[in-house]
């Protein structure tokens, strides 16, 4: 699923508010080469608008851009890396970049990031930072929570839940009117990921969270049975849909479409599919996931996507420039409105698309989660890891009786990861 | 100086002519061994290689001996994926005489039963990938076929492929589908050979129904339920494309083959330690040899008749 599109041919409308700062660059020449896994139509459409953007700013300057099916480039990233790098290549935020950096693989950006940038990107630069260094640039990210039914709610005389009792006392009035709370598929196992998050980070806080997907907390400690004792409590009441072992997450859309289910856990991408099917936004709403234990301060989920300069790259001045220029407010509020990637900026110069869930996913973010703001389970915790995790967290939902057997297995993998 | 290349030239020319005859064979053979050592027999050693090393694909790797076997020793998903492995072996089998008795019962002069054959057959012309899709829609337990059957006689939903008791069995009925039609052919051919002399001859000694089958018509099927025996073990043991489509290994691991584990631990977006995959890769490979050994044995007993 390769396209290779010459930038002097194609320029999108997004050209026109280009010029007013093309003047602040110095003039690159030579060529460009960009590898990028947006490869569903709308990212794809930003990373071309883009880059015809950035070749009438730089004329002397030959942009190839690479378009690999996002699946794909995460093995890809590793041969192209070592092999034939790139100037620019996406990738993630968190401990997901951190084989890459431990290799030696992505160039060190932190000149990027000094004086004003810092500031503007201060919410993502903790997730770009390993060794007191920053590897590469933030480009979007979005918000994590709950999106429910709003007419079930309503038709139920339900209100969003501010804490966790109100949320059990919800489920139970949906589940006695034959309604599920909440719709999962866990086939491809993420999905669990995102609610052990959510459930961890409200039983034992951000730190806690971040200290365990880093290894410093073992998986047999009381905190994450406590948090396995929350999730237990919905599991035991019936709260999310049967058999969601064998859907994907667009898979189990249908049921909250369908009204079987009343709410969903998910990203912000889950909005598109779920007006597609038809939930008019008098229908579907948003609400931050309610704190479960007062003490802690509530944190979020919100991954990040990124910009990085491979070491190896032949141009890295026009690749350090292209990065530069993707974290500027300006490119930031355009690639990011709600009819281009219709996620969140980073850069808090940046406004944010005019859309309802955009808008209280950008306050979520930005005014509600003092506890600070993670990746995801596979982006905070290393790779290998994540998979055992996440096996867990299914296997948990489906038999939570052997959740001694789950934790043991958990712990004796922590053993061997986190020993290198 | 032409005087004293001369001779020398004549004595290469009849060199070539006198072992023209013998080199030729290895000359045609060349290619051949070459390539099938370079992407078979070398990689052979250097999975092995690899096997002893913890490795990331990235940095250097580090010698750790015989770790990576004493690891998937203690390894559960190991045991799993090769618990389900020997199911797979086992299963599939069933494609053996399932083949034949649909090509007993398609192998006789109907009007259109070239037809019949063809949709018998059509199975094993689709893909895999599309095998898989088939069927994961079928056990769907929301809207699948398989459920709504059991609606009928009021037996409840069956979550096939997300029960860890039932997915490896389910995935292995996919299979057997495509593998069936595939013996069946196999078989059909094998019935055109069949000498009706010998079938004449059983005839007038009274032999019918299981008798006939049994004495006279199998043994001639020899060559056919070889050949089918091959290539179902081979099939068995390439299950990979279908657990690909339809689990992805899940739920929780339960319907991983051996071949299957090695891709998520070297290849997959989650792990790459190449010198574990590289261990898996071996185990199966002494499974594989089994067979191989077994096979290339059969036909040199076969070729010595």
């Amino acid at each position: 699923m390769l396209k290779t599109l010459k930038a002097s041919v194609a320029v999108a409308g997004l050209v026109a508010g280009g010029h007013a700062f093309a003047a602040e660059h110095e003039s690159l020449s030579g060529d460009l080469v960009i590898f990028s896994d947006m490869s569903n139509p709308a990212p794809r459409a930003v990373m071309e608008g883009l880059v015809a953007e950035f070749g009438e700013m730089h004329p002397d300057l030959n942009i190839e851009l690479t378009v690999i099916d996002r699946e794909a480039y995460k093995t890809q990233i590793r041969n192209f890396l070592t092999a034939n790098a790139p100037d620019v290549a996406n990738w993630y935020a968190g401990n997901r970049m951190a084989p890459y950096v431990d290799a030696g693989l992505f160039m060190d950006v932190s000149d990027i990031w000094e004086g004003e940038m810092s500031e503007n990107l201060a919410s993502t630069k903790s997730a770009m930072t390993m060794d007191d260094k920053q590897w590469g640039v933030p480009y979007t990210y979005y918000q994590w929570g709950v999106y429910y039914r709003a007419d079930l709610y309503d038709e139920y005389g339900l209100e969003e839940p501010q804490d966790w009792e109100t949320l059990k006392s919800n489920c139970q009035t949906l589940l006695d009117n034959g309604i599920k709370c909440f719709t999962i598929g866990t086939k491809f196992l993420w999905t669990a990921g995102g609610w052990f998050d959510y459930l961890n980070m409200r039983t034992n806080g951000y730190d806690y969270h971040m200290q365990l997907t880093a290894g410093e907390i073992p998986w047999t400690d009381d905190g994450v049975r406590q948090t396995f004792a929350n999730w237990r409590e919905l599991i035991d009441m019936g709260a999310f849909v049967d058999n969601h072992t064998a859907y994907s997450w667009q898979e189990a859309l249908p049921f909250m479409v369908n009204g079987e289910a009343a709410a969903y856990l998910m990203g912000n991408f889950a909005v598109a599919p779920l007006r597609e099917a038809g939930l008019s936004d008098d229908q579907l709403d948003y609400y931050q996931f309610p704190a479960i234990n007062p003490d802690v301060e509530l944190a979020e989920d919100a991954p990040t996507d990124t910009f990085h300069v491979p070491a190896q790259a032949s141009n890295p001045e026009a690749g350090k420039a292209f990065l530069k220029y993707v974290t500027s407010p300006e490119v930031q509020t355009r690639i990011n409105a709600s009819d281009a990637l219709g996620q969140l900026p980073i850069n808090s110069q940046a406004s944010v698309g005019d859309d309802k869930f955009l808008q209280q996913g950008f306050e979520v973010l930005s005014s509600n989660a003092p506890g600070g703001v993670a990746q995801f389970f596979d982006r905070d915790a290393p790779a290998e890891m994540a998979k055992v995790a996440m096996e867990g967290f299914q296997q948990f939902m489906v038999q939570p009786d052997q959740l001694d057997n789950i934790l043991q297995r958990l712990e004796q993998a922590t053993g061997r990861i986190y020993d290198k | 100086m032409t005087q004293a290349a001369l001779p020398q030239s004549t004595v290469r020319k009849s060199w070539w002519r006198r072992n023209q005859i013998a080199i030729t064979p290895y000359l045609f053979l060349a290619p051949g061994v070459l390539f099938f050592a370079v992407y078979v027999i070398i990689p052979i050693f250097q999975s092995f290689g690899i096997s002893l090393q913890d490795w990331d694909g990235l940095g250097q790797p580090t010698y750790v001996g015989f770790e990576n076997y004493r690891e998937l020793g203690n390894d559960p998903a190991f045991y799993t994926s090769l618990k389900n492995n020997v199911w797979w072996l086992l299963l599939y089998l069933l494609a053996i005489p399932a083949g034949l008795g649909i090509a007993l019962f398609l192998n006789q002069t109907v009007t259109g039963i070239r037809i019949y054959k063809s949709l018998f057959f059509f199975p094993f012309v689709i893909s895999q990938v599309v095998v898989g899709l088939v069927f994961t829609w079928f056990y769907d337990p929301a809207f699948g076929l398989l459920n709504v059957m059991l609606g009928w006689f009021g037996a409840g939903p069956i979550n096939v492929l997300g029960d860890p008791r039932y997915v490896t069995f389910g995935i292995i009925l996919a299979g057997l589908w495509p593998q069936t039609a595939y013996c069946m052919i196999l078989y059909l051919t094998g019935l055109n050979a069949v000498n009706p002399e010998q079938i004449e001859a059983g005839r007038l000694d009274n032999a019918k129904g299981w008798r006939m089958l049994w004495h006279i018509v199998l043994p001639q099927l020899k060559p056919a339920t070889f050949i089918a025996f091959v290539v179902t073990i081979i099939g068995a043991l390439r299950s990979f494309d279908l657990i690909s489509i339809m689990t992805q290994g899940g739920p929780f691991g339960s319907s991983r083959v051996l071949s299957f584990y090695m891709f998520e631990v070297a290849l997959s977006e989650y792990g790459f330690r190449m010198g574990y995959g590289a261990a898996i890769a071996v185990v199966l490979f002494l499974i594989m040899l089994c067979f191989i050994a077994y096979f290339l044995f059969s036909m040199y007993r076969e070729e010595r008749r």
